[in-house]
């Protein structure tokens, strides 16, 4: 990452309730975003714990996904959208403008709400993503995608078939060939957009296993619509409401006791 | 109180299930009244009308378990919907077991042969019922209206019954070194005090949930409690 004109700022550990500490991986502070003149989110300020996952849960339209944006930068593809604040990745602001932005995506890989496999085979899809990054010898990048397919829990199902075209795996089997290469070229933090949202109860069990061990080498952040997925697989929960943080609590709190009275309408659907 | 829900079938359920525990709680009040009622005027009809309805409040449990877990498979409640699920399952065992504490004072008034009959205990143990019923009667209130300081009285208020169940005991204590031919009747009195001391117990466990229900956390801090040891004690 470029850091040369980036301003950093300290890492912040905090104690979780359990007393072991937590490391802060990406820390928001005073987040505001604007799709041309209309501000999306207010004042957003929010750690995200290194290997810990964090869900974002609100209604539609409270900037849960336009946050989750913002922590790989995705909204620079975008005319008109601009962020102000400070997000620092491990100390760096990653909304330096100067920021090398490619690097900053490969550090902070994304699944997408649908599948998205490139239209070639189950191997290309994976090593694509390795060559952009790294120059490797064929022997090295089939091991990578090896080791990436069996991140992924689908090297079982794959293995005697990595020529086969990509989009001809079932729907839960794309996403989980999405989550492969994102993870084959080893992010630190890796953000799920709804993942599951098209998926059957089968295959979202087995994503959601998935995120359960990818947390122990990455950093996870998932926003979902589904508050039951958000409490089986999320440490830390953030409900958002109308571009506003409203409480960001243990897991286990937001859901069983939550401090605001909004979350808990939200949560128990009394929304609306 | 709470906004309604988006899905109203979902109020509705909630709305049943409250109702459910209303219908069991009169009906657990009525049981502890018909049975000391039975005990004091030694009436075994009565008393075998108490055996015979505490399969009703058996069956309201089961219908209120049934009903909730119902709710929860379908509902997947969250946070304050959850709690007072769990929470009307729990008031529903803490009613039943009242059911079945005064099933066993009908039980004893049966085996109560002998024609001592020793008023000022009776009188005793008709005020710790007095007591132990207006305990039951607050805390179903404070719980269908979601109560918390009247639940918290209730809670509290358990100290003094266990102190009148403890002076109890010393008195039945005497009238059996008095008159061997006294025990058996004092055993059963003193079998029946110690269930109307449970029945407030249970009704302190009603309060301690109508706590979760609010506050979303159990009670930390320890309940004052009568010694009920002291009168029979070594020294």
């Amino acid at each position: 990452m470029n850091v040369a004109t980036a301003t950093t700022a300290p890492v912040v550990t905090s104690q979780a309730s359990n007393g072991s500490a937590l490391k802060d991986k990406i820390a928001i502070r005073n987040l505001d975003f604007y799709y041309g003149d209309s501000k999306a989110l207010k004042g957003i300020s929010l750690p995200l714990y290194a290997n810990k996952a964090t869900a974002f849960i609100g209604p539609s339209g409270c900037g849960k996904s336009t946050l989750l944006r913002v922590l790989n930068r995705m909204y620079d593809l975008y005319p008109g959208q601009r962020a102000e604040g400070q997000v620092f990745f491990d100390g760096t602001n990653i909304l330096d403008p100067g920021l090398d932005l490619n690097l900053l995506r490969a550090r902070v890989g994304m699944v997408f709400q649908k599948p998205t496999p490139f239209p070639m085979t189950i191997y290309e899809n994976i090593a694509f993503g390795i060559r952009l990054y790294e120059k490797l010898p064929k022997s090295e990048i089939d091991g990578r995608v090896e080791q990436a397919l069996q991140r992924g829990a689908l090297w079982n199902e794959v293995k005697d078939k990595l020529n086969a075209n990509g989009l001809s795996l079932s729907g839960g089997q794309q996403q989980r060939l999405c989550i492969a290469r994102t993870v084959a070229v080893r992010p630190e933090v890796i953000l799920f957009d709804e993942p599951c949202s098209a998926l059957d109860p089968i295959s979202t069990a087995k994503i959601e296993e998935l995120i359960d061990e990818l947390k122990t080498d990455y950093t996870i952040v998932i926003v979902t619509h589904n508050m039951q997925q958000a409490a089986r697989v999320s440490d830390r929960t953030a409900f958002m409401y109308l571009g506003e943080l409203i409480e960001f609590d243990e897991t286990s709190k937001i859901f069983t006791s939550p401090s605001d009275r909004r979350t808990q309408d939200y949560i128990t659907g009394r929304f609306g | 109180m709470q906004s309604d829900h988006t899905a109203k079938a979902f109020d509705e359920d909630l709305q049943e299930l409250n109702r459910l525990i209303a219908e069991m709680g009169g009906l657990a009040e009525r049981q502890i009244a018909d049975s000391v009622d039975a005990l004091v005027r030694r009436d075994t009809t009565l008393a075998t009308n108490v055996i015979a309805s505490d399969l009703d409040l058996d069956k309201l449990q089961h219908v209120i378990e049934e009903r909730a877990v119902l709710t929860i498979a379908r509902r997947q409640p969250m946070a304050v919907d959850l709690r007072e699920i769990v929470g009307a399952m729990r008031v529903a065992i803490d009613l039943e077991r009242i059911g079945d504490l005064s099933k066993n004072i009908g039980k004893r008034v049966a085996q109560l042969d002998n024609d001592f009959h020793p008023l000022k205990l009776i009188r005793g143990l008709e005020h710790m019922t007095d007591l132990v019923q207006s305990q039951v009667k607050s805390v179903l209130d404070a719980y269908a209206a979601h109560d918390l300081p009247a639940a918290m009285a209730v809670w509290k208020g358990d100290e003094e019954v266990d102190a009148i169940c403890t002076s109890l005991f010393r008195e039945l204590l005497t009238y059996m070194m008095e008159d061997p031919r006294n025990i058996s009747f004092c055993i059963h009195l003193m079998f029946c005090a110690k269930n109307i001391e449970r029945i407030g117990d249970h009704a302190t466990n009603i309060a301690e949930t109508v706590f979760y229900i609010i506050e979303g956390q159990p009670i930390l801090e320890m309940r004052p409690k009568g010694d009920m040891t002291t009168f029979a004690s070594a020294n």
